[in-house]
């Protein structure tokens, strides 16, 4: 997955979750039910759609719009807060994320926007491990 | 007349809402089934099943409750269905009483809830070295909550209206602010409420945003509270007196649903379709139709959520819940008023009690007793729950034929 993974006194990279690839060009993947193509970013056991359980691994465009988003002020402790949480539907597939690099108001955030996939550094560990997350940026 | 397997609302009871510091969570059940057992004029000895409902508690909350106001040995069934809870203790009563194992059930709803603060936040523990490790099923290597979306309910619901605006349009700030002044300005009427205060909209607006578009008062009050009901069926009915008779509330449809497989569902939870599938088989096994209602308490535990409902319970046409809000019908003067109790953002939401409630709230104007908040004539109401992952209970209620008669 990692190509740092080697050399071990380079610090390396992970993602925030699994289903973020990092790379040269960072991206979402998912995994698609073989039988009916529904779409699922965590671990799966069976499809919830058909019931089927085989799966094969997708690439999710990175360009989508913003079908709906909240701006929130009042989060859970240690939650920075304002962030602006959103649905993106990528070419008919909905991501949850953050959408990022613009000011978090009602102004610069509007439904239906164009927005594109952006990854960022949460910080690094005390083995020197970077955490990639990702979130989306207007386009 | 009523047929022998109908199922009735013999008695039912709501404390009052709001801060209870000298009331546990047992204290205030208590005064709940008490309530309900004194409304139906019966006692602990007639029930057969009780079904108990407290998401916040260590779990037996029934057992607890019985070994308050009376331990006669029969089955307790302890539920948890998140927001549903309440109609799911009642529902399950309702399921023994049809089925045949007993005459009478009872079911109650109880939480503790005030000073709660914010539901669905969760949060990693830290360990004394920070290492990146995958755990769960995202395999995240950090707390996604405020990374990747929230899980906050307000953020959550918000999302819910902000997905129907974008789909339909005529969704603002405003509008969602205005829902909420409605429901605030209907409270004050309601001595029951958690908060009985009228805001306008630019109020509203002003007050702390908690997740846009929702302030402060746009989403539900946790706070404390109980409601208990006592079910049963059309055959024991016949038996007690004409009052018991007369005050009756038939229980016309009862369902239950969860949400089935959307694209989408697991990114923002899919409130709309269990919805529109409970309302559908409501109506159905009513025998009713949206334009039937007299009064509707629907589950607006954000002011976001209001809107949809309009549309999931097909009190208006697909598309059209802005129109509908804005026609003025959901006002309690209106042509369908919804949440003349003043909704969960004034009346309060402690969990558990809060499906029991709404059917309190319906069963006051069916039986003409709802004081200054009466919706004259009301004949058939319908309330609505949903409670997240997801569980959604529609309740459909007549009155008795005999009460039109007196």
């Amino acid at each position: 997955m990692n190509d740092a993974a080697s050399a071990t006194d380079v610090p390396t990279q992970v993602p925030l979750v699994d289903y973020l690839v990092l790379g040269d060009e960072p991206h979402l993947q998912a995994q698609e039910c073989m039988e009916c193509g529904a779409r699922y970013f965590d671990r799966r056991n069976a499809c919830a759609a058909c019931f089927a359980n085989s799966f094969t691994t997708v690439t999710i465009p990175n360009e989508g719009i913003l079908r709906s988003f909240t701006i929130v002020a009042h989060a859970a402790p240690g939650v920075k807060t304002p962030f602006v949480a959103g649905v993106v539907d990528c070419g008919g597939t909905s991501v949850r994320g953050n959408v990022i690099n613009t000011e978090p108001d009602p102004e610069h955030v509007t439904l239906g926007m164009n927005v594109k996939l952006a990854t960022y550094s949460l910080g690094t560990d005390d083995r020197g491990t970077e955490a990639i997350g990702f979130g989306y940026e207007p386009a | 007349m009523s047929a022998s397997d109908d199922i009735w609302i013999l008695g039912i009871h709501m404390t009052k809402f709001g801060k209870h510091r000298d009331k546990d969570t047992v204290d205030l059940g208590a005064e709940a089934i008490i309530g309900a057992l004194d409304d139906g004029g019966v006692t602990m000895a007639d029930m057969g099943i009780l079904a108990a409902g407290n998401l916040m508690g260590s779990g037996s909350i029934g057992q607890q409750l019985q070994k308050q106001v009376g331990q006669t040995g029969i089955p307790v069934y302890n539920v948890s269905n998140a927001c549903a809870t309440g109609a799911t203790a009642l529902r399950t009563a309702i399921m023994a009483v049809k089925a045949g194992e007993t005459k009478m059930g009872l079911a109650v709803g109880v939480e503790k809830l005030a000073g709660a603060g914010l539901l669905g936040a969760g949060g990693k523990s830290k360990s004394d070295e920070k290492v990146y490790e995958p755990s769960g099923r995202f395999g995240a290597v950090e707390n996604v909550d405020g990374r990747i979306g929230t899980a906050t309910m307000p953020g959550v619901f918000a999302q819910v209206g902000m997905e129907y605006g974008h789909k339909y349009g005529g969704a603002s700030f405003e509008l969602f602010a205005q829902i909420s002044e409605k429901n605030h300005g209907h409270s004050t009427l309601n001595p029951l409420a958690a908060y009985t205060k009228a805001m306008s909209t630019e109020e509203i607006m002003n007050d702390i945003m908690i997740a846009y578009p929702n302030t402060r008062p746009m989403c539900s009050a946790n706070c404390d509270g109980a409601a208990a009901a006592v079910v049963t069926n059309g055959e024991t009915l016949k038996t007690l007196s004409l009052e018991q008779q007369r005050r009756a509330v038939k229980v016309s449809a009862s369902v239950l649903t969860s949400d089935p497989y959307q694209e989408a569902c697991q990114v923002l939870p899919d409130v709309n379709t269990l919805t529109r599938n409970a309302a559908n088989q409501a109506y159905e096994q009513a025998g009713v139709g949206p334009q039937d209602l007299d009064l509707v308490e629907l589950h607006d535990c954000f002011a976001t959520a209001e809107l949809v409902h309009y549309d999931n319970l097909m009190l208006c046409d697909e598309g059209g819940a802005v129109d509908f809000f804005q026609s003025g019908a959901p006002h309690r003067d209106g042509r369908l008023p919804v949440n003349v109790s003043g909704g969960l953002q004034s009346k309060g939401h402690p969990i558990s009690a809060t499906g029991i409630a709404n059917i309190w709230e319906v069963c006051q104007h069916l039986r003409n007793e709802g004081g200054p908040r009466q919706i004259e004539g009301a004949k058939v109401g319908l309330a609505h729950v949903i409670g997240l992952a997801s569980a959604c209970g529609v309740h459909v209620l007549e009155r008795s034929a005999l009460a039109t008669a007196a």
